[in-house]
């Protein structure tokens, strides 16, 4: 075992400071180190966006980055998408139009929603579709999903208008 | 895309879309799945598998291995019971309880590429691990044998010489690769023939595919010292793995208790054990509870697949379109072990038609691949795209519209099938007139554009569905909701569908009702969930189970307002007298009361219904196919099914999309890669090609209601049924694009282009 070494980082708003191997991705940190199991693991090598998570602004699978180069970095995982009085409009949308069956991939999907949506509050059909080609889904076809992110965007705009 | 405030047909609660129970905790990330189970002192296992597909094990040295740091234990076969052979029934599937430790734990042979050969358990994952790379074994490496047709070639290696075919039911004593042969008969297969004016027959081979669930198999095993194991595990059915567990390490189910979490889907592949009796043994070697959870890879090399096939169909119909005669020859990959899915296959084969001279024959083959196992529709989709060509073949020869066809040559009430059942009220035509109103089938197509060429295709396709065991419990609460208790774990919501069943006949609003999935140790025997059983079955015994509820609620309130139970009559949540309206108690001043008048209220039912109505389904397809790629999207869908009454429409339109992806995903890219050797080349998500979002459209669905006899709100089980047609209905779309009949699946660009003559 290699020596440990320690990370000071910012996970979904809160100061956090862990200690890991250098062999470590960040999904192992946030799953095993700090509990955060809401990202999953689905293929450990990119394939399914299962452990999306927003790193610095940018999407990211959390099992392609190390545990080490969270320091310093801004991290936020599916346990830091909803306000504490109320759900992001892509939780509540997935919800409502039933964009989930066995729900593994949803918080994957959630956190690249987000992402998506804040760089692109009015995405089309092929965005949507573009940008979820690194999330799988087994169960629903995306078509909900698609369908769900779209609602979330109007809702969003309706927000931001009022 | 409707969206009803308010029950269809007088109903209040079914046919609405309330948000699932179980959602909030699914999107915000605190819902706990197998993975998620963490445990004190808990240990690591990790498992070295073979990376030969075919090699006798000479031996196992775990001596350097036991010495790495942090090892606390390394398991073979030897460590398990040694067992007879023993059939189990697991609902999807009948397995050999013998095959099944051979499988867990390799047993003098390996038998694919994967199979597991040892176990170690360590303090952390990378100890197990790098434990695993210092278990030396030696192989002698023996020629794998990799289809049906290699398996049956006169010189073909024989996978375990032990082996005799089961013919028709009987023993027989020759070895061989083929583990069972059977047959179904109908009419005369020879005059059907010299009946028919028009015969069209192909051979088709379709490629091993997986259920592709996003979860990998998980447990955690806690042995504990009075000699009972808990065990923490994502699965489709909690009472399926404490059997399995309970006769693989030969101790009574009641010293197995299984918890199940949530589950990361499943479509059938999570039904049979593969590491939880693994860790539960290795839990018992250390004395502390022990975690597993596959990699992608191992789930692909080693679980699941469904079945590859070699399948041949041959139909005759005469000159007015009646198909009078059909004949099926059905060969499908049992992988390592005995036992395909290819029974299903002939029960579904020619399900949707009524043809009065038919032979089916079936075989079960052996070959160096995974055990196979059930996969949505288990055998139905293999064996239909074949069928469902040859159909449109014929339909093109006659000129008559392929929907026409099948409403001329359709199955109803009153057929029988080869394999013997009578249809009782099923919904087979009207998904066909459904599908003849629907604007795609009479929308243009569209111009191609340069270079790629379009087309549109139909097929339809049958799922029998299973009925079996269920229970349920229903606790009324102080503040006059319930508590639903239920042993069937929640794959795509039916905590749901099966919560509103009881909610509509205790006049309840769906959220009034809590659902509960407990442990195998909290709830009545209950089977799997599969086989499009859960929502109708478990939602039999939930509407029962309510029934209860309210007459023993009907009781109190009599209790209360002093009179006779008789005297009660129920309505919108109001209990009143009869003989004097103006006495009432409302639903939750009995609950409140419940101290007062007796005591706690449950409600509790089981149930074993003797039939479950079919499901069918018919695919519109529309196909572009690049003519210098030979790549094929799929630009337009809709789905149509007999779902008998959708309690749930927006998960019953779900099911009905997922089940068309994952056929579209079985039709075009789909594929196990196997070197030479028999070394699967493609166990990642990046090179096991399923769909994405952006190879899709949106799916279209159009909900018919037939409603099935033996239920009381006409339930039919929606999952299966939706992956059967589209391999079919895209091939024969791919036909009127491109005028090549597919007879290989999957139909990706080499494919194609090889099929075009191209390359």
């Amino acid at each position: 075992m290699s020596k440990k070494i320690h990370v000071q980082t910012t996970i979904n708003g809160e100061e956090i400071d862990f200690l890991c191997e250098p062999r470590n991705s960040l999904l192992e940190v946030l799953r095993d180190n700090l509990k955060l199991t809401g990202s999953k693991e689905g293929c450990n090598n990119g394939n399914c966006g299962a452990c999306n998570v927003i790193m610095d602004g940018r999407l990211v699978n959390a099992c392609c980055v190390l545990g080490v180069e969270a320091e310093g970095a801004d991290i936020t995982t599916i346990e830091g998408i909803a306000e504490p009085d109320c759900l992001h409009p892509v939780q509540q949308c997935f919800l409502e139009d039933a964009a989930l069956q066995c729900g593994v991939c949803t918080p994957g999907f959630i956190v690249s929603a987000k992402a998506l949506l804040d760089s692109n509050p009015d995405p089309s059909e092929y965005d949507i579709r573009y940008w979820f080609a690194g999330n799988l889904c087994r169960c629903t076809g995306y078509d909900k999903i698609v369908r769900a992110v779209q609602h979330a965007a109007e809702r969003k705009r309706e927000t931001a208008d009022v | 895309m409707s969206s009803e405030t308010s029950g269809s047909n007088g109903y209040k609660v079914i046919g609405t879309r309330p948000i699932r129970h179980d959602g909030i905790d699914k999107v915000i990330g605190r819902a706990v799945y197998g993975q998620d189970v963490s445990l004190p002192g808990m240990l690591h296992g990790a498992i070295l598998r073979s990376p030969h597909a075919h090699a006798t094990i000479k031996s196992i040295d775990t001596s350097e291995a036991e010495a790495h740091p942090g090892v606390k234990a390394i398991i073979t076969a030897r460590d398990l019971p040694a067992l007879a052979d023993q059939l189990s029934d697991l609902g999807e599937n009948v397995v050999n309880l013998r095959d099944v430790s051979t499988n867990i734990l390799a047993a003098g042979k390996a038998l694919y590429h994967g199979h597991a050969i040892a176990a170690v358990a360590a303090t952390t994952l990378n100890a197990a691990q790098e434990a695993v790379q210092k278990i030396k074994v030696e192989y002698e490496v023996q020629q794998p044998v990799l289809s049906v047709q290699d398996a049956l070639a006169p010189d073909a290696p024989l996978l375990n010489p032990e082996n005799k075919t089961k013919s028709l039911g009987e023993d027989t004593e020759e070895p061989s690769n083929i583990a069972s042969y059977y047959q179904h008969k109908k009419g005369d297969i020879d005059k059907g023939f010299e009946d028919a004016d028009v015969i069209f027959e192909r051979e088709f081979d379709t490629a091993t595919v997986h259920q592709g669930y996003i979860e990998p198999h998980n447990v955690v095993a806690q042995w504990n010292a009075d000699e009972s194991v808990i065990i923490w595990c994502s699965t489709q059915g909690s009472f399926t793995v404490q059997s399995q567990v309970a006769d693989l390490l030969n101790m009574p189910v009641s010293r197995v208790r299984v918890i199940p979490t949530e589950i990361g889907g499943g479509f059938g592949g999570k039904v049979q054990v593969y590491i939880k009796p693994v860790a539960a043994v290795l839990s018992k070697h250390t004395g502390r509870p022990v975690r597993m959870v596959m990699d992608r890879h191992e789930v692909f090399q080693a679980t699941g697949p469904a079945p590859g096939s070699n399948i041949k169909i041959k139909l005759g119909a005469t000159n007015d379109g009646k198909l009078v005669a059909a004949y099926a020859y059905l060969a499908y990959e049992a992988g390592g072990f005995a036992g395909s899915v290819v029974g299903a296959a002939g029960t579904c084969v020619f399900a949707c038609y009524d043809i009065p001279n038919v032979q089916i024959d079936g075989y079960d083959i052996l070959c160096n691949k995974p055990k196979t196992s059930a996969y949505r529709a288990p055998g139905a989709t293999n064996a239909t795209f074949c069928t469902e060509a040859v159909i449109d073949e014929i339909c093109e020869k006659l000129e008559i519209d392929p929907l026409e066809f099948r409403k001329r040559n359709g199955a109803k009430e009153g057929v029988s099938r080869a394999d013997g059942p009578t249809y009782d009220r099923i919904g087979y035509i009207e998904t066909l007139e459904a599908a003849l109103a629907h604007e795609h089938y009479s929308a243009p197509l569209g111009d191609a554009p340069e270079g790629k060429a379009r087309g549109r295709g139909v097929a339809s396709g049958f799922w029998m569905n299973f009925a079996g065991q269920s229970a349920v419990n229903i606790n009324v609460n102080g503040d006059g909701t319930v508590t639903l208790v239920e042993g069937s774990t929640d794959i795509g919501g039916t905590r749901a569908s099966i919560a509103m069943q009881a909610a509509e006949v205790l006049h309840l609003e769906a959220e009034e009702v809590r659902p509960l999935v407990v442990d195998t140790e909290a709830i009545g025997f209950t089977e799997v969930t599969g086989g499009s059983r859960t929502t109708f079955a478990t939602g039999l015994a939930a509407i029962e189970a309510a029934k209860d509820t309210l007459n023993k609620m009907k009781e109190r309130a009599a209790k209360m307002l002093e009179v006779e139970a008789d005297d009660i009559e129920y309505s919108n949540k109001v209990f009143s007298c009869k003989s004097n309206p103006e006495k009432k108690h409302t639903f939750q001043e009995v609950a409140e009361k419940t101290g007062q008048t007796g005591g706690p209220v449950v409600g509790s039912a089981t149930t074993s219904p003797p039939s479950h109505g079919p499901a069918m389904a018919t695919h519109i397809a529309d196909v572009e196919l690049d003519l210098e790629t030979g790549k094929v999207d799929v630009i337009r869908y809709t789905a149509v099914q007999d779902v008998g009454k959708a309690i749930h429409p927006s998960y019953v339109e779900g099911q009905l999309q997922g089940g068309a992806a994952q056929g579209i995903g079985w039709a075009l890219s789909e594929e196990y890669v196997y070197d030479d050797e028999g070394h699967l080349l493609n166990s990642s998500f990046l090179d096991y090609r399923m769909m994405t979002s952006l190879d899709l459209p949106m799916i279209d669905t159009v909900l018919v209601e037939v409603p099935a006899a033996d239920h009381p709100y006409g339930v039919r089980g929606v999952g299966e049924v939706p992956i059967v047609p589209p391999p079919a209905a895209v091939a024969n779309a791919l036909y009127r694009a491109a005028g090549v009949r597919m007879e290989k699946l999957p139909m990706s660009p080499k494919n194609v282009l090889e099929a075009m003559g191209k390359i």
